[in-house]
């Protein structure tokens, strides 16, 4: 089965559904789709193509800030969990401290950033993490003491890892960035923040 | 002064970590708004605005005081609080900074790609013409409540647009609009971030640009604001002038109609 084109007619369907708003709304969503279209210009590393949706991202425009019909929301996060890739060397925790500066560095994928790099996931714009780093922001929740309260097990940290890697997998359109099936981080980055997240020594978990 | 000592309440203010603390936070906040009371440099903006205005300029050699703003030919008082509006002329709904272009082009002569050429200034190093009449034009509807016009069918199209364009997720990281501002009490880092979702949200968003900001030493405009949302948000290059921004500010304008407007303002 491929979950993204079953994803696709699902919220095809969904459109067609709803009978009497259909011609407004398929006619303002071309109309925001072609101002889109000659509204941008690429700009360093950021081509036109930031700008063509996937199913997850389209399905989760659609539900316009609100949660997403619940067959849509098991869709989505049936197929971003397919898109997983786990380690090969089964090892899922890195290094706190290089952790802890990818949590730290906005830097990355922006028009303005060097496309060498660096590339950071910029935890604290969102989250609380460790209580040395007062400027953190409130989007998502604090995960202060996130190892300390959920144990250091096998599969605590094969969901971290994943949740990181894409978090659309665990929560349909979240408002977290998919890390790692994005390719915003390697997989040796995503490994180091698990470990910020989980390592008992980290300042996570103090 | 009660302009500017309005827009500290929702000014997104970022404090040096050792404030922040609960107590120490509060009082650092609050000598910061007081010690940026005492001026807000974008009069500066305001007043070379205003000369530009009424200065014969361009290959025609003519003022721009018959640009007609949407209140009729030269009407500068309480125009920005009723834009963007359908203009019947260039048969497009226009906010403030492309209905300039467009008279700059009409009336004085210039080509559009001279007009738009600098639309962002960059401190003493590169001012721009164009962020100095928006001051202008805008401080001249300080107090004038927002009114924006949603009569023309081409009107609450981009109003319809705008929303669906705040929704739309995409880029590496699949942000939208939507991500940082559809819900209260939310901060990035140490940034207060509005809810745009509500009016309260837009109101005071939208009346308080466009702004001095003190850690650029530039004052920015609410084109300015969407160009470097949408930095920020991954996307590419957000053109000036271009549909989604115009969309976007009618859906956030008119949003916030009905509050006083209240800007230049100073924010962090």
């Amino acid at each position: 089965m491929r979950p993204h084109a079953s994803l696709g007619l699902l919220v095809v369907t969904a459109i067609v559904g709803a009978c009497a708003t259909v011609m407004d709304e398929s006619e303002t969503a071309a109309r925001a789709a072609a101002a889109l279209k000659a509204s941008f210009r690429p700009a360093g590393q950021a081509g036109l193509d930031r700008l063509e949706q996937d199913e997850t991202q389209r399905a989760c425009s659609l539900a316009a800030g609100k949660a997403p019909p619940k067959d849509v929301a098991a869709m989505i996060e049936q197929a971003n969990l397919a898109t997983i890739r786990y380690p090969a060397d089964g090892k899922l925790l890195g290094d706190w401290k290089n952790g802890e500066r990818i949590a730290q560095e906005g830097r990355g994928k922006q028009f303005s950033d060097d496309p060498k790099g660096p590339v950071g996931a910029n935890c604290y714009a969102c989250h609380e993490l460790s209580k040395a780093e007062v400027s953190f922001g409130t989007i998502g929740p604090s995960l202060y003491q996130y190892g300390k309260l959920r144990g250091n097990s096998v599969d605590v940290q094969r969901y971290t890892f994943g949740k990181i890697y894409n978090s659309e997998a665990f929560a349909a359109c979240t408002n977290m960035p998919r890390f790692g099936h994005k390719g915003i981080l390697s997989e040796q980055q995503i490994k180091d923040v698990a470990a910020l997240l989980l390592d008992p020594a980290s300042p996570v978990n103090q | 002064m009660k302009a500017v000592r309005a827009v500290f309440a929702l000014a997104a203010l970022a404090v040096a970590p050792s404030l922040l603390a609960q107590g120490p936070t509060a009082d650092g906040i609050a000598k910061y708004r007081a010690a940026l009371q005492d001026g807000n440099p974008a009069e500066l903006w305001e007043g070379r605005g205003e000369a530009l205005w009424k200065q014969e300029r361009g290959p025609k050699q003519v003022s721009l005081e018959r640009c007609d703003l949407g209140l009729g030919a030269g009407v500068v008082k309480g125009a920005y609080a009723q834009l963007p509006r359908y203009f019947t002329d260039a048969d497009r709904v226009m906010d403030l900074e492309t209905r300039l272009v467009w008279c700059m082009v009409t009336l004085q002569g210039y080509t559009e790609a001279d007009a738009k050429k600098n639309p962002f200034g960059s401190g003493n190093d590169r001012k721009s013409d164009l962020e100095a009449l928006t001051a202008y034009i805008t401080s001249e509807s300080r107090g004038v409540k927002m009114n924006v016009p949603m009569r023309h069918a081409k009107e609450a199209e981009a109003y319809r647009v705008g929303e669906k364009l705040f929704y739309f997720r995409g880029g590496t990281h699949d942000f939208a609009c939507a991500t940082c501002h559809s819900e209260e009490g939310k901060r990035i880092r140490l940034q207060d971030l509005p809810n745009l979702t509500t009016a309260e949200g837009a109101q005071k968003a939208y009346t308080t640009w466009p702004a001095y900001r003190v850690s650029q030493g530039e004052l920015r405009t609410f084109e300015w604001r969407l160009y470097d949302c949408f930095r920020q948000q991954r996307f590419p290059e957000l053109v000036f002038g271009s549909d989604v921004a115009i969309a976007l500010t009618m859906f956030l304008a008119r949003n916030a109609n009905g509050a006083p407007f209240d800007a230049p303002a100073i924010k962090r």
